[in-house]
Formats: C-alpha cells, sequence, structure tokens
C-alpha cells in the first residue's frame, strides 16, 4: 500500500498515513485531486479506479471514506478486506465508531492502525491481538502520565 | 461583599490574563472544539493561529510536561493544512524522553513531520536505536513502526543490525515488526537483502500468523528484487504448499477467520508467492496444481472475503505452468464472477479476462454472452472494460451476433465510450466481415448513429470499400442517398454519401436495386439534396469539397441539361473558402474551355484494389487533373536527396488529390498492424509519438510504426491539428531524409485543418531504411493561418532511436 486517506463527505482529512516519501505540497496536491475524484464518484458505481499509475480502493463508512492507493500487483478484493478490518478494530476499541470518535481521538486512530499495518503491509490478522496489544499501550500511558492536580480546581472556579 | 462593577472588573481582568499565561495548556480536546466552534474559516484561522502562538511559546520554554499535549495539538493543525515545522524538533525530545506517552506522540509526530527530505530525520537514529536495544516491547514497536515508515536509506543502513536481533527475539509482538521493518529496509537498501535473506527459511517454521505473514511478504520481496533468490526460495514450495494447505482445509480458527475463510490475508499473501515463485517454472508449478485446484473449488464464495482469495488463486494459475485443465477452472471462476452481483467482483474478472483474452481465447469465449451482458452496467468503468473485452471476442464466426449487439450498445452508450465502441466495431468489421454488403451496412450505421465519432479514415475505407465492390454500387448510393437525405449533419456519412451520388448518380436515378425498395428519385431532388449540403452551415470545408466535386461528376451521369450544376460551379468561384474556389474555378474553366475532356476527366473510378499497386490508376487522374490546374502533379515523391534539396520540391497546391479521398497503396501494411492491436498488449514497444512543431495553436505529432514482417521498412504518419481560432488552409507537408533512406510520401488526407479542434490533416510517409542507417527528417511546412503564410523549415530532433535501429 502506498498511502491511506480518511475524509469525511465535505473532504476533510480526518486521517493520513503515507507508506511513500512525499513532499507536504505533494501530499497535499494529491490528496486534494483524489478526495475530489472519489467524492465525485456515484454510489451505485464499483470501489475501485484507476487513478495515475495506481489503483485505487475506497469504501464509504456512514461519513467517512476509506481511501488506499495501491500497486498494480495488489490483490483489491483482499485491500477491502482490510479496509474493513480497520473499521471493525475502531469500532470494537471505541465502541460503535463514529466520524466524531475519529475527529477527537486522531492519535489513537493512527496508533491502532500502526497495530494493524506496518510499512504498507499487514502485521497481525488476529483482531484480538491487535487490541490487546493497544489495550497494553493505553495502560502502559496512564501509568506513566502524572496529572497536574494542582491547576485542575483554579480552572474549574472560573 | 457586593460587586461594584467597574474596579472589580478590571482586577478581574489582569487577574485572567495571569492566570492563562500560568494555566495548564489547552487539552487536545478542547482545542478541537474550539476549531470546530468557528463559523468561518477566517475564525479558524484566527484560533488555529493563536493556539500555535502558544505552542511556539510552551516550545520555547521547553516545558517538559505539557510537551507531548502541545505537539499533538500541532499534530492536528497539522491534519487540517496549517503549517507545523516548528514541532519537528520537539519530536526529536520525546522521543528521547523516557516517558511512553511522550515517546508514542514523539513518534508519531515523527512519522507525519519528518521524512526523508529533511535533514532532522537522521537526528532520531540515535533514539531508535537506543529504543530498539534497550526499550521495552511497545517502545520497540514503536520504533520499528516509525523506522519502517519514513526510514530513510541512510537511517535503514544504520539500524539494520538492530532490526536483524530483533527477528530473533522470543517476542511474536516485536519480532513480527521486525520482519516487516527488513521489508521495508530492502526497498530503500537492496543491499540489505543479504542481511535478511538467511533467516527467511528458517522464520517460515513459525506458527505465529502474524509472522509468517511477515515472513512471505518478506521472502516475496526478495525474489522479486533478486534472481538469485527467486532461485533460492523454489526450495521453499512445497512447505508454503502446506501451510495453505493446513490452513485451508484444518486451521479453522475464528481469532483469525473472516466469514469462514481462514486467515484470507495470509492465504493471499501465500498464493501471491507462489505465483513468483512458480512463474516459468515446470517443477514448481507442478508442485502446486493440486492445491491450487484445491483452493479454487473448495474456497466460500459467498463474501469477498473467500472471493478475494480465489481472485488471488486465479491470477496464480494463469501465471503459472499450470495444467490446461486449471487454466479452464481458472476462466470458468472469472465467467462466474462476472454473474455475481457485487460490482467490485466482477470489476476484476473484466479486468483479468481482458488481461488473459489473447492467451487463453476459447476459454474466455465461454463467457461471450455474460461479457455483453455487462455492456450494460451503468458504472462506466465496467462498461468499458466489457466493451473492450467485447470487441476481443469478435471472432468470425460470432462476428454478425456480436456486430448486432455492439451497434446497439452504440445507440446508447455513453459518449465517452463512442468513440472507442465506433472504432471498435470499423476495426472488427474490416476483419471479420461475412459479406461486403454487411460490411458497407455496418459501417452505414456506425456512421449514421456515431459520425461525430469516428476516426479519420473511416471514409477513406468506406469509399474504397463501396469502390471495390461493384455489385454493391446500386445498393451502396440507394442506401447513402436515403441516408443522407434523412440527415446532413454526421461529417463523415455526407462526406460518403456526396462521393457516392457522385459517382453513382446514374445508378441512383435508374432506381433498379433489388435489395432495396425502388425509390423514384429525380435528377433534381439529387441536386437539391447536393446543393442543401454545400450551403449548409453544419458542412465541414470538406464536405462542401466533396458535395461540389460530386455536383460536377454528376454532370456527365444525369440526363438532364447541366445548367443548374454549371450555376451553384460558377457561384462558388467567388466563394470564401479558398478551397473551394479553387475547385469551382477549375470545374467552371473544365465547363468552359475543356468541356471535350470532362467526359474523360470525371468517369468512374477504377475498381479499387485493396493492395493493388493503385499508383497507375492515381498518377492517371492526377495527370489529367494537373492539365487544369497550374499546380503540380501531386502526390508528391520528392527523391530522398540532400536536406538542402527541399527547396526544389515544387511548391504547389495537391488539390486534386482532393477527387478522391487518398488512396493508399498498400493500405495493407498500416492497417494489418492497427487490427493487431484492438485491445491486446501491442508486441513490439510501440514508439511513443513526437510532438515536433508548435506555432500559435498549429500542432504537428509524427507517430511510428514498424511493421514487424518488415524491418527495414518505417512508417511515420504526420498528423496535422489546430486548436487556434483561424482555419489553417493550404497546408504542404514536405520532407527530406539522407541520402542512405529512400522516403515516399503519400497524399495528404487534406490540406485544411479547421479551427477550434477541426479535422486534422493526416498524411503517410514511407521510410525504406535497409541499412539501419541514423534517421534523420527534416521537413518543410507551408500554410495560410490568420490571414498569413506561413512557412516553417526545420529538422526534426528527438527521433526515437527505435524508428530506425
Amino acid at each position: 500500500m502506498q498511502f491511506m486517506l480518511l475524509f469525511s463527505r465535505q473532504g476533510k482529512l480526518r486521517l493520513q498515513k503515507w507508506y511513500v516519501p512525499l513532499s507536504d505540497k505533494e501530499k497535499k496536491k494529491i490528496t486534494r485531486e483524489l478526495v475530489q475524484t472519489v467524492l465525485a464518484r456515484k454510489p451505485k458505481m464499483c470501489s475501485f479506479l484507476e487513478w495515475r499509475d495506481l489503483k485505487i480502493v475506497y469504501k464509504r463508512y456512514a461519513s467517512l471514506y476509506f481511501c488506499c492507493a495501491i500497486e498494480d500487483q495488489d490483490n483489491e478484493l483482499i485491500t477491502l478486506e482490510i479496509i474493513h478490518r480497520y473499521v471493525e478494530l475502531l469500532d470494537k476499541y471505541f465502541g460503535s465508531v463514529c466520524e466524531l470518535d475519529i475527529i477527537f481521538n486522531f492519535e489513537k486512530a493512527y496508533f491502532i492502525l500502526d497495530e494493524f499495518l506496518l510499512g504498507g503491509e499487514v502485521q497481525e490478522t488476529s483482531k484480538k491481538n491487535v487490541l490487546k496489544a493497544i489495550e497494553q499501550a493505553d495502560l502502559l500511558q496512564e501509568k506513566t502520565e502524572y496529572h497536574s492536580k494542582s491547576f485542575i480546581g483554579f480552572k474549574k472556579a472560573y | 461583599m457586593g460587586f461594584s462593577g467597574g474596579g472589580w472588573s478590571r482586577n478581574l481582568e489582569t487577574h485572567f490574563q495571569k492566570v492563562r499565561m500560568v494555566a495548564p495548556s489547552l487539552k487536545l480536546q478542547d482545542l478541537i472544539e474550539e476549531i470546530r466552534g468557528a463559523k468561518t474559516q477566517a475564525q479558524e484561522r484566527e484560533v488555529i493561529q493563536k493556539e500555535c502562538a502558544h505552542i511556539r511559546a510552551s516550545f520555547r520554554d521547553g516545558d517538559p510536561v505539557h510537551r507531548h499535549r502541545q505537539l499533538a495539538k500541532l499534530l492536528y493543525v497539522h491534519m487540517l493544512g496549517y503549517p507545523a515545522h516548528f514541532g519537528q524538533m520537539e519530536c526529536l525530545k520525546l522521543i528521547a524522553s523516557s516517558r511512553f506517552t511522550d515517546k508514542r506522540v514523539g513518534y508519531l509526530g515523527a512519522m507525519l513531520l519528518l521524512d526523508e527530505r529533511h535533514d532532522a530525520h537522521l537526528l532520531i537514529t540515535n533514539s531508535i536505536k537506543n529504543d530498539l536495544s534497550q526499550g521495552i516491547q511497545p517502545v520497540q514497536g514503536l520504533a520499528l513502526c516509525t523506522l519502517s515508515t519514513m526510514g530513510s536509506a541512510e537511517m535503514c543502513r544504520d539500524l539494520a543490525p538492530e532490526v536483524e536481533k530483533l527477528l530473533l527475539q522470543p517476542s511474536p509482538y516485536v519480532r513480527k515488526k521486525a520482519i516487516l521493518t527488513a521489508v521495508h529496509m530492502i526497498r530503500k537498501v537492496p543491499e540489505l537483502s543479504s542481511v535478511f535473506l538467511p533467516p527467511c527459511v528458517h522464520l517460515l517454521h513459525e506458527r505465529h500468523h502474524g509472522i509468517l505473514l511477515g515472513t512471505i511478504t518478506l521472502i516475496t520481496e526478495l525474489c522479486e528484487r533478486s534472481p538469485a533468490a527467486l532461485r533460492h526460495f523454489r526450495k521453499v514450495v512445497p512447505q508454503l504448499v502446506q501451510i495453505l494447505r493446513t490452513l485451508v482445509t484444518t486451521g479453522y480458527s475464528t481469532e483469525h477467520s473472516i466469514s469462514g475463510v481462514s486467515d484470507p490475508f495470509l492465504q493471499v499473501q501465500i498464493l501471491h508467492l507462489l505465483r513468483i515463485l512458480g512463474r516459468n517454472h515446470e517443477e514448481s508449478s507442478e508442485t502446486m496444481n493440486d492445491l491450487l485446484a484445491q483452493v479454487a473449488t473448495n474456497t466460500d464464495t459467498s463474501r469477498n472475503a473467500g472471493n478475494a482469495v480465489l481472485f488471488e488463486t486465479v491470477l496464480t494459475i494463469m501465471d503459472i505452468h499450470s495444467a490446461a485443465g486449471l487454466r479452464v477452472l481458472a476462466v470458468n471462476i472469472l465467467g462466474r464472477f462476472l454473474l455475481n452481483s457485487d460490482r467490485n467482483i466482477r470489476y476484476v474478472a473484466l479486468t483479468s479476462l481482458l488481461r488473459l483474452v489473447q492467451s487463453d481465447h476459447s476459454a474466455v469465449q465461454r463467457h461471450r454472452p455474460t461479457v455483453v451482458d455487462c455492456l450494460q452496467e451503468t458504472d462506466a468503468s465496467l462498461s468499458r472494460r466489457a466493451l473492450e473485452l467485447s470487441l476481443a471476442l469478435v471472432n468470425s464466426s460470432n462476428v454478425r451476433a456480436m456486430m448486432q449487439e455492439l451497434q446497439a450498445f452504440l445507440e446508447s452508450c455513453p459518449p465517452d465510450l463512442r468513440a472507442d465502441c465506433a472504432s471498435g466495431i470499423l476495426l472488427a468489421a474490416e476483419r471479420f466481415a461475412p459479406t461486403k454488403r454487411w460490411h458497407i451496412d455496418t459501417i452505414l450505421h456506425v456512421l449514421t448513429t456515431a459520425g461525430a465519432h469516428v476516426r479519420d479514415d473511416a471514409v477513406a475505407n468506406l469509399t474504397q470499400l463501396i469502390g471495390g465492390a461493384q455489385e454493391l454500387h446500386a445498393y451502396s448510393v440507394h442506401r447513402l442517398y436515403n441516408a443522407l437525405a434523412e440527415d446532413i449533419s454526421q461529417q463523415p456519412l455526407v462526406q460518403v454519401a456526396a462521393w457516392c451520388i457522385g459517382e453513382y448518380g446514374d445508378l441512383l436515378l435508374e432506381g433498379n436495386c433489388e435489395e432495396i425498395e425502388p425509390l423514384q428519385v429525380d435528377e433534381e431532388e439529387v441536386l437539391a439534396l447536393l446543393e442543401k449540403v454545400l450551403q449548409s452551415h453544419m458542412s465541414l470545408p470538406a464536405t462542401r469539397g466533396y458535395a461540389l466535386t460530386a455536383l460536377m461528376k454528376l454532370s456527365t451521369r444525369l440526363q438532364g441539361d447541366n445548367n443548374r450544376i454549371r450555376q451553384v460551379v460558377s457561384i462558388y468561384r467567388s466563394c470564401l473558402d479558398v478551397e473551394l474556389q479553387q475547385r469551382a474555378v477549375e470545374y467552371d474553366t473544365l465547363f468552359r474551355k475543356y468541356d471535350h475532356m470532362r467526359a474523360a476527366i470525371l468517369e468512374k473510378m477504377p475498381l479499387v484494389e485493396r493492395d493493388g499497386p493503385q499508383a497507375d490508376e492515381e498518377a492517371k487522374q492526377s495527370k489529367e487533373a494537373a492539365q487544369l490546374s497550374e499546380a503540380a502533379p501531386a502526390p508528391t515523391e520528392p527523391q530522398a536527396s540532400q536536406l538542402l534539396d527541399l527547396l526544389d520540391l515544387l511548391d504547389g497546391a495537391s488539390g486534386d488529390a482532393q477527387h478522391l479521398p487518398p488512396l493508399d497503396p498498400s493500405p495493407g501494411v498500416a492497417l494489418v498492424y492497427l487490427l493487431d492491436l484492438p485491445c491486446a498488449p501491442p508486441p513490439p514497444a510501440p514508439i511513443p509519438d513526437l510532438k515536433v512543431f508548435e506555432r500559435e495553436g498549429v500542432q504537428l505529432n509524427l507517430s511510428f510504426i514498424r511493421p514487424p514482417e518488415n524491418p527495414a521498412l518505417l512508417l511515420i504518419t504526420i498528423t496535422a491539428t489546430n486548436s487556434s481560432e483561424g482555419d489553417v488552409t493550404n497546408f504542404i507537408c514536405q520532407a527530406a531524409v539522407p541520402k542512405s533512406l529512400q522516403l515516399q510520401l503519400q497524399a495528404p488526407s487534406g490540406n485544411t485543418v479547421p479551427a477550434q479542434g477541426g479535422l486534422p490533416i493526416t498524411q503517410l510517409f514511407r521510410i525504406l531504411n535497409p541499412n539501419k542507417a541514423p534517421l534523420r527528417l527534416k521537413l518543410r511546412l507551408t500554410y495560410n493561418h490568420f490571414h498569413q503564410s506561413v512557412q516553417e523549415i526545420f529538422e526534426v530532433n528527438n527521433l526515437p532511436v527505435e524508428s530506425w535501429q
């Protein structure tokens, strides 16, 4: 996989994972064009399209588009499964995930993706293992974070 | 105590300001809410700029406690498109921190903000090294993830030893990540293959799906990069077969399954590797045959997961040396996919069948009816593929049925497919027409349905076809007359009809034709129709040329007196269009001064042989025509001489070449090559086109063909196009090549390129280069544009070497 983009129906980017080195400018250009192309697709069209020299696989879940760019020799149908698996992972983690969850917890969305794919390839095919890894990392984070208790009361007063 | 207004609130304000400066910064979620609350873009920008200022200040102050929060906020605004480069150094600091929270956000920041273009990226190498060697597993995971996402070649070289060590770690969590990191490293630094190849065979014995998957991905990467690695890994084919077999038969584990299919991700990856290993290798292919058959027949196809595996299986079967029965099975699976209600499945089926149609033609033929049904798809990308595939499936036994379907499709297909459909039908008709009459009918139908979308040579082809079928002259002229009477807007149709009426007007008036209902046409009606074409604003200049010439020819074919014709010809002597004017003058002169020669000159065209020597007839025609005009005989055939001899070439209109659509003496050569190309991948790599000239919207392109059966021959087609607002007229292109080569110019398709993308002029050059001498080509263009005469002489640069080597 070369990259994965998540964006809303208004074209707002919610997540961007690039597995190929590109300048910020190029990324922005690609994102803009691809978002436009995908949003222009009618609902009854198939999930695949050819764009530049890549194959694009996209699927809409509620208000979010999940869009992956794969290479010529990659299997489009299994990419659909990859997208679906990612959505399932998000769903399990957030409990009935919706776009707002991904907006307000975008770092978590990245962390989950990074436990499922690595360098653009699938690293773990067991849902259980992925979720377990995230859970452990979250626990670790909680343990080592310290709270600035002294200011909380102050803020609440005003 | 009461609140006394003024003084109290002022104090409160300053108090607030102080509070803001020392209060904890906005939480990420609060910032997000604030941004989303902004009603306008400007407001959003304001909020973000204010917050970024705070973040910058915080970075400057070096507050370690909240640094991770500040960076997280920065990453959020970065996603919205705002600049975040000042956070790069903070990523470094966070990664170097010992707190897990810091590292988590720091590494995320590195992946989003740093890349190999920034020198800063190298600075994290040391932190990564430390984390890889000393960190706890989650930290090692973060480091590996970051390395495999944005690791540059230098970083990869530096850190390869660390990653290599981690391949042998007991923890599967870290190992699976290390393996995929190795994949990335090899992509960046191919020499590292030697480091990561040895552990692979051992890793294949693992049972952890993640490790297996990573290993197979790694082996795939190694094999794709090195033939030696490929040979090396062929020995694991039996093992791979075993792994897959176990997965498919007994490996049902809910943890890894999707819709009852065991770990489809792993299956697909194994199948992909098997494909690479089995390609061009009998032995390996044989080892996998049974397994492939098993997977192909037993995989559950009710859901996408199973179909994904099946699809990969089909791809593998078709790419290796599989048994014939297996190949047929694979094609049949694709045929079934075509009937699937899921249009994604239909899409991959069409794409794959298109790739197979040449190699496994008869197997794909069996699914022709289903393919044809797919023409009705509402999704344009599917119907386009269905069209390409349908065209590729036309053969002599199904041509009538297929053409019927395709013609029906042409009538209703989306506009962007029209041109391809029309030219596809015409090509197929060329190849497989069962009878000439059927052929004529087919072309006629295409011209009436999609006349605007046909290629330029359709007119030439049809007239040639009709000309060569004497028994069908009457039939053709009747049908064309009827079609013309109904609609004079489709230019190619009008041109052919005009030509035909001109040639065979006498047959039209006789009214006998068994094949269609007798129709009574009288002379005045015919003349009126041609005049209508002449006067219509819809007619292109070339079309009007055809009409005028046809009228002229009728002067010898009709019984009545020629006053009407003479009148029309006379009127056009002062036509603004220079082309038409010239013709009219010539024809008028023919009436007035050379009346005794008129009949001979306007005689019917001799029967045209497709591959025969046309040159004689052509020369005869043109010689006679030459006596009329001052111009030199056409087609010009300049001797292949020194480049400077271009200026010796005679100036002059090849106006009479419009008498007749250019008769290509050997259309066979160019046409045969084109016909071999419907949708198949071009056999010898096609030579890229070359744009050689551009001036004020007038462009000249060269396209090259080297017919495989004649290596000394090079066919160049020049195409002159005009995107400007003014017409290009009297366009003449002359060419010269070095002495050791022979050049022949065919008559051009015309001398006018109408404005704004009007019908281009094409001309064929034949160059014989038996000694494979380096090709040089000098061109001289003369034409009128924007009321100025233009002359350009230039040598063509950047001629592709494939054109002469």
